[in-house]
């Protein structure tokens, strides 16, 4: 499982550069980061090399900052890579809240990381089905 | 009880001596504030009743005569006898300016340290006074209270809160005084600092000089583990010291023997039976200075009826629970922002920290209110904001009677005040938004 950052932010112009730039400054390496919006705020969903050290430097800047569990999954790069991968929780019961993807620098597969109710039994599952469901660990050398 | 002999009176004595002490005060403004003999004399009265039921022909005195006599005008005595002055924020318009003899200070340093003891203070306590020391009244006022309760004094005063913490901690400050918007401020840096207050030696907090709510009581007591009092003054009449709640927290008692409390209907002017709400008009019967009659506060509150069991006789006044001029009219509708402050209280995740804007959406008014998400919402996921959002809103709105928006905006983004919380920023004469 990996640990994921969320913080929120208003839906303004400079914030997420702020933001991002709090984290650059700290010298934290971010492998993804996805934006879910509304009309008046957002929240930021971040997956970095530190996510402890991550959470502290933004709430001492300020921030509020939650963290959640999700599971980051290795896709094939072929058509039919990630419906392989749902199909896989769809058939365990497993409802999936969100998901997004980053692509590794290496070129084969992408990464996709999935929000469930239940992340550790979402991760059985897939080890189960052979698909590589990564550690915290992994994620931070993948760069 | 720091003075048994006036705080548990009678009430057949009391009355005797206020009408008593009333008359002097009459007598003198009329004879030396020429705005009172003006006033008797514009309105056919004499300046002398028979009785307190004949208070209500007198005439009122309004901020307005105090800043028309800006700055000396109002003083009764010459200011060879003046010993200090204090003033007004200013916040509403000119400042005003109120004197005090030797004796007012005697007096007032007594009325303070009554409070003080209404928290179960006494010489052995450690009293940090964190309201401003200046021309605010707050600072000096807390201050010659605890020194004349006998209490060790921090002369701190306002601001550089890192500092206060530390002072809190290493001083082992047991009575806090400050605004109640500033007690959260310290309760939030001080978990910043990793100091947790219920773990240090401070049990009691005397609050006061704006409006609060019962929920945010609640919320600063279980942040500090302390009891937290409200306590009453303003500079017209005294400053701190006007009225306090005794560790029953079930209203303010009035230091009677000092003032006349009357509550009026802010139309019609009339006195209204006790337990009805109105605005709240005080007459000092002490005051050499610059003593007051029937001084409308313009803070709404209300008598509590019955007798505390505390032993102290003094009347009660409820919490104040806002100003007729912080009242806002939408649509029509009477609201107070307390209200909202008080809803906010009771709903986990988000802060009581909030500010309301108002606009014109063509010729309505459209309010938006503003609320910080607060550290334990879990808002990873939009529909648990949403939801949120849309509970704020709909009990704001069923609380007032109005229609509103929420906006949810982030921790710690709305301006905390170290003196007055400005909670209302009103566009609507600023152009359509």
């Amino acid at each position: 499982m990996v640990k994921q950052l969320t913080v929120f932010l208003e839906n303004s112009p400079g914030r997420l550069a702020a933001l991002t730039r709090a984290i650059g400054d700290a010298g934290i390496n971010m492998r993804a980061l996805m934006v879910a919006d509304t009309a008046e705020f957002g929240v930021v969903r971040i997956i970095c090399d530190d996510p402890a050290f991550a959470q502290s430097v933004l709430e001492a800047a300020g921030y509020g900052v939650t963290v959640t569990d999700v599971i980051a999954v290795v896709v094939p790069d072929r058509p039919g890579g990630l419906a392989d991968v749902l199909e896989v929780l769809g058939a365990a019961d497993i409802n999936v809240e969100y998901a997004y993807c980053f692509v590794r620098p290496s070129g084969r597969g992408a990464i996709d990381v999935f929000r469930v109710e239940e992340p550790a039994r979402a991760a059985a599952v897939l080890s189960d089905a052979s698909m590589r469901v990564l550690t915290q660990e992994e994620v931070r050398l993948t760069a | 009880m720091f003075q048994p002999e006036y705080e548990a009176m009678q009430p057949a004595d009391l009355e005797v001596l206020q009408l008593e002490r009333l008359n002097t005060v009459l007598s003198r403004v009329y004879e030396h504030v020429p705005t009172y003999r003006a006033k008797f004399d514009e309105a056919g009265v004499a300046p002398r009743i028979r009785g307190l039921d004949e208070l209500s022909s007198l005439p009122f005195t309004v901020k307005d005569d105090l800043r028309a006599a800006y700055p000396y005008g109002m003083f009764a005595v010459p200011l060879h006898d003046i010993v200090r002055v204090h003033s007004s924020s200013g916040t509403t318009g000119q400042i005003t300016v109120v004197g005090y003899t030797r004796g007012d200070i005697e007096r007032w340093g007594d009325m303070m340290a009554r409070t003080i003891a209404c928290a179960g203070g006494t010489a052995d306590d450690i009293v940090q006074v964190a309201y401003g020391y200046g021309l605010f009244t707050g600072g000096l006022g807390a201050h010659y209270g605890a020194e004349r309760l006998g209490c060790t004094t921090i002369p701190i005063s306002g601001g550089n809160t890192k500092r206060q913490v530390q002072v809190m901690k290493d001083f082992g400050t047991t009575i806090l005084a400050c605004t109640p918007s500033y007690a959260v401020l310290l309760a939030e840096s001080a978990a910043e600092m990793g100091v947790d207050v219920r773990e240090l030696p401070l049990r009691a907090g005397i609050f006061g000089a704006e409006p609060w709510s019962d929920n945010m009581r609640k919320q600063i007591e279980a942040l500090m583990g302390i009891t937290a009092i409200d306590i009453y003054g303003l500079s017209e009449v005294l400053g701190p010291g006007v009225a306090s709640e005794c560790l029953h927290q079930e209203g303010l008692h009035v230091n009677e023997d000092h003032f006349i409390v009357e509550i009026i209907d802010p139309q019609t002017l009339q006195p209204v039976p006790d337990g009805q709400r109105g605005e709240v008009v005080f007459t000092t019967l002490t005051k050499e200075g610059i003593p007051v009659v029937r001084y409308r506060t313009r803070d709404i509150s209300r008598i509590v009826p019955g007798v505390c069991t505390c032993g102290r006789t003094f009347r009660r006044m409820e919490r104040v629970s806002g100003r007729t001029d912080d009242m806002l009219i939408i649509r029509g509708v009477n609201v107070f922002p307390s209200q909202i402050e008080q809803v906010l209280a009771g709903i986990p995740g988000v802060a009581p920290h909030y500010q309301v804007v108002l606009s014109k959406r063509g010729s309505m008014d459209y309010v938006e209110v503003h609320v910080e998400v607060g550290p334990d919402v879990p808002f990873d996921e939009i529909k648990t904001l949403e939801r949120l959002r849309t509970r704020v809103a709909s009990e704001i709105a069923s609380a007032l009677a109005v229609n509103i928006d929420v906006k949810l905006v982030e921790p710690k983004s709305i301006q905390r005040s170290e003196g007055k919380a400005k909670r209302v920023l009103d566009l609507r004469n600023e152009g359509s938004a």
